[in-house]
């Protein structure tokens, strides 16, 4: 399966359960990523010295995920050497040889998983074909190694060093025509290898994007207005300009229209760019800006207005069928208990530690630009558009990047940084301050659900019916706000209905990990919860019950009619995986005899996203404040036949964990258009105090591995909050916990 | 006015304002980029250095402030990278993405020093003050007691 970023995008789609349709649908107009993807050479990403150093090219970029670590051990492992013996160097953006660069969406494990092998055998073939010809014996006689072809016959050896420069001047052969390692002689795959950068990351180099230093380099920040794209109408410029340190003021036109849909990319934010011989010196200039601004539309805007609308829109008939099967009114109507709640959840905004920003050097014509974006192909072509020059005049180093979580999808900040650049004579590093990421960010978007379930008189479950309240306008949903036919638990209640409307919104939205999934999962095992309590069952036994109970699948018409794509294997829900993770979690938290106290309680929850199988056991206390603690989080999670990286899949699965109580405690909201959070006190993240202890096992199964980013999130949302009920008998409808009378002790 | 600095035991003169936040001179003047910006008013503890061998957050501090005083940062810790929590932290893959984790070093240096063999309680007080965006608190708090024991061994 080797494919370009186009499908990518629509693999995607497909995993985050179609809700990523309208998430990507950005303007996909790099040149490589266009047509038939290019055929994968070994020399493309091997270079092996005559002392046998082998160096491996990261063609993804690495945001804290181990991308510069998983892609690379794949190429060594059917290479057949040491770890040890191999250096990691990240590939500059370059589609055609690499194949498709980014990180996104859990896909690279997926996606790299078999054509980042068959690279790896490739480059060994050609050392054995080298070897073969040497000693003018057969290849079929030859083996590797740790480094070295070996003809045990003859008794010779040679290194790859060795071999090295006329196995690179040999045709190489079909990735396809290769053979690949059985996996139990895998001696790097599965087993842990510590990240590439940790020895430069605990030495403190300077390997992140902030820290890139070039001679001559001036600083810039970016004054922009309180409300999403209000414009310059005028500013004390030549004031400005004579504030120490200050060589540049450049007004931002901006090409921004406020609309009903703001789409992906919706072009540059006005405003007023400072360029200093300092940061601090751009920061301190910007205190003595007096801007008159143009707020425009979007500073109607309010949290409380959006609300009002969503309850307004979730009493009248839905705009949208998304999805339907049964008689879902009838089926309510003929159950025994019918449980009616709505459900909402708030904006939130990615704030990533490394704040947006990015270098950039426009000279002679042409553009350098270092960049931490994790689509740097639709970086360039965006920067290319916007600047008006060509792609093949922009070179994109890709350089580490203080966490992305989604935030590094979207290039606004490296427009900005490639546009400054081509109005001065110097190269110029861009960053935004907190203040600015928080208030500018591509938010989640918030939303509301409003959910029936039935119930017979047995306690199964006999109808769900969903209405979820977006944003958007009649065509689209705001990016990561759109919902796909097959949101859990589609498929398994005998009749289902998902009905959309959407309100207009004038502010950018974006992925944040897990996208759509970070929060609907949230919505459906809470309200499946709610379900199993009302039916007197224990929620494990009623949703095992649920699972075993499939329904038709929706068929490709239902899906071409909403515009949905086929999913094919492993992106379709497996009952069985999901069961499987949900009472793998069962037995080691002790489900069954759990202790129930006043102030105390466990919840449960699973989800599939992604590709990937995920459930959670949180032990949860909340005190006489109705303050609440996560003591113990048990989690299991399924992502086929490899844990690739076991130590960081570990890591990541902890990180998974903590941001989704993260997610529980943060809101953005807005007043006359205005954000009303700036940092860190009022959108905060969990610190050490409030993490758990916890425990992340795995099963494994027999299909292709899978990425973790996404699918170790979203579960323990619910899970907290259905410990939540357990301990209090209190049910949390509305997010953050604030909203609901609670907070994090 | 030029101030002197002693900054991982060499001396430095900078001519800045003395309001000038230390993170800045560090980063800008000095060229030492392992301190990092996250919020700029001491929320997340990404610029922490050691001033005294206590853990200040250096985007508050102005540069003034510390003249003459000896200034630690995460690259003059150890000559070659294997103080104890440096090890530690290898050994056990702490870092996603890894922004924090300077901050994260010298708070945890910092703790180690006034408190060799710390308690979880003692943890959470000392590095609570240090935000990680990725999570990795479950293995940062794990290698600040394998260092404490010195069960952390060289790195894989």
């Amino acid at each position: 399966m080797q494919m370009n970023r186009r499908s990518f995008l629509q693999l995607t789609a497909l995993a985050g359960g179609g809700l990523a349709l309208n998430l990507y649908r950005s303007p996909l107009n790099s040149a490589e990523a266009q047509g038939t993807p290019p055929e994968l050479t070994p020399q493309a990403f091997i270079h092996i010295g005559s002392d046998g150093v082998v160096t491996i090219m990261a063609r993804a970029s690495e945001s804290g995920q181990g991308m510069r670590n998983m892609l690379p051990m794949l190429i060594a492992e059917e290479l057949d050497v040491d770890w040890k013996d191999v250096r990691v160097q990240q590939a500059e953006l370059n589609e055609k040889i690499y194949g498709a660069q980014f990180s996104g969406g859990s896909a690279n494990t997926p996606e790299g998983w078999e054509p980042m092998r068959r690279v790896g055998a490739a480059g060994r073939q050609l050392l054995i074909t080298a070897a073969a010809q040497t000693w003018s014996v057969p290849e079929a006689e030859c083996t590797t190694q740790s480094g070295r072809v070996l003809h045990a016959a003859s008794s010779r050896s040679a290194s790859y060093g060795e071999l090295a420069t006329k196995a690179s001047g040999l045709p190489a052969p079909a990735l396809s025509s290769v053979k690949l390692k059985d996996p139990k002689d895998y001696r790097i795959i599965g087993h842990s290898q510590t990240g590439v950068d940790t020895h430069a990351i605990v030495t403190g180099k300077p390997i992140f994007g902030i820290d890139v230093q070039l001679p001559g380099m001036l600083h810039a920040a970016i004054e922009k207005a309180p409300v999403f794209a209000g414009k310059v109408k005028s500013a004390n410029i030549d004031q400005i300009k004579a504030l120490p340190g200050v060589r540049h003021v450049l007004v931002i036109e901006g090409g921004i229209t406020p609309a009903a849909y703001t789409p992906w990319e919706p072009g540059m934010e006005p405003g007023i760019a400072i360029v200093a011989d300092t940061w601090w010196q751009a920061q301190q200039a910007r205190k003595h800006l007096k801007v008159d601004w143009d707020l425009g539309p979007a500073a109607t805007q309010s949290t409380d207005g959006f609300r009002k609308k969503a309850a307004e829109l979730l009493q009248a008939p839905p705009r949208t069928t998304v999805r339907k099967y049964g008689d879902v009114d009838a089926a309510l109507k003929s159950s025994a208990n019918v449980v009616d709640a709505t459900y909402e959840f708030p904006f939130i905004a990615h704030v990533t530690l490394e704040p947006q920003g990015a270098t950039a050097h426009w000279k002679d014509g042409k553009l350098e630009m270092w960049s931490t974006s994790t689509l740097p192909g639709d970086g360039r072509s965006l920067v290319a558009k916007t600047l008006g020059i060509q792609e093949s005049d922009i070179t994109t180093h890709m350089m580490r990047s203080g966490g992305s979580f989604g935030r590094r999808l979207q290039n606004d900040w490296l427009v900005e940084a490639a546009w400054i650049a081509k109005q001065i004579d110097a190269p110029v590093k861009l960053l935004w301050s907190r203040e600015d990421d928080v208030a500018h960010d591509p938010f989640r978007p918030g939303g509301t659900m409003g959910l029936k379930g039935g119930l017979d008189a047995q306690g199964k479950l006999t109808a769900w019916r969903q209405h979820f309240v977006t944003y958007g306008d009649d065509k689209h949903s705001t990016s990561g706000g759109g919902i796909g036919g097959d949101a859990y638990p589609a498929d398994f209640p005998p009749a289902y209905a998902l009905y959309t409307s959407s309100q207009p919104l004038m502010l950018r939205t974006g992925a944040l990990r897990a996208p759509g999934d970070n929060a609907y999962c949230w919505v459906a095992q809470s309200f499946l919860d709610e379900l199993a309590h009302a039916a007197k069952r224990d929620p494990l036994d009623f949703q095992l019950e649920l699972l075993s109970n499939k329904k038709a699948p929706w068929s490709s018409s239902e899906r071409d009619a909403v515009g949905d794509h086929e999913p094919t294997g492993p992106s379709v829900l497996i009952p069985e995986r999901y069961k499987g993770v949900l009472e793998l979690v069962a037995e080691k938290s002790g489900w069954a005899n759990r202790s129930k106290t006043p102030g105390r309680g466990m919840g449960i929850a699973a989800w599939f996203c992604h590709l990937g199988y995920f459930a959670v056991v949180a032990d949860v206390g909340v005190d006489a404040q109705n303050k609440v603690t996560v003591h113990r989080i048990w989690a299991a999670g399924d992502v086929g036949s490899q844990i690739i990286n076991p130590a960081a899949a570990e890591n990541i699965a902890f990180g998974g964990i903590i941001e989704g109580m993260s997610h529980m405690g943060q809101e953005i909201t807005l007043e006359d258009g205005k954000v009303q959070q700036s940092n860190f006190q009022n959108h905060p993240i969990m610190r050490m105090r409030q993490a758990p202890k916890i425990e992340v096992y795995w099963r494994k199964t027999d299909f292709s591995p899978t990425g973790l980013g996404e699918p170790t999130l979203p579960p323990t949302l619910p899970a907290v909050s259905n410990a939540i009920f357990a301990a209090t008998g209190k049910r949390i409808r509305s997010l953050p916990l604030q909203r609901s009378g609670f907070s994090w002790a | 006015m030029p101030i002197k600095l002693n900054v991982n035991n060499v001396a430095a003169t900078v001519d800045v304002p003395p309001e000038t936040p230390l993170l800045w001179v560090l980063r800008d003047a000095l060229d030492l980029k392992g301190a990092k910006y996250g919020c700029g008013i001491g929320l997340c503890g990404a610029c922490t250095v050691l001033v005294g061998g206590h853990a200040v957050r250096s985007c508050m501090t102005q540069v003034g402030s510390v003249a003459g005083e000896q200034i630690t940062t995460i690259e003059g810790l150890s000559s070659d990278g294997l103080h104890p929590i440096q090890t530690a932290w290898q050994a056990l893959d702490v870092p996603q993405c890894g922004y924090c984790q300077s901050g994260q070093i010298m708070s945890a240096a910092a703790l180690l020093q006034r408190s060799p063999h710390p308690t979880d309680a003692e943890i959470d007080a000392a590095m609570s003050g240090n935000l990680c965006r990725c999570g990795t608190y479950p293995r940062i708090r794990q290698a600040i007691h394998e260092a404490a024991t010195g069960a952390a061994t060289q790195t894989k």
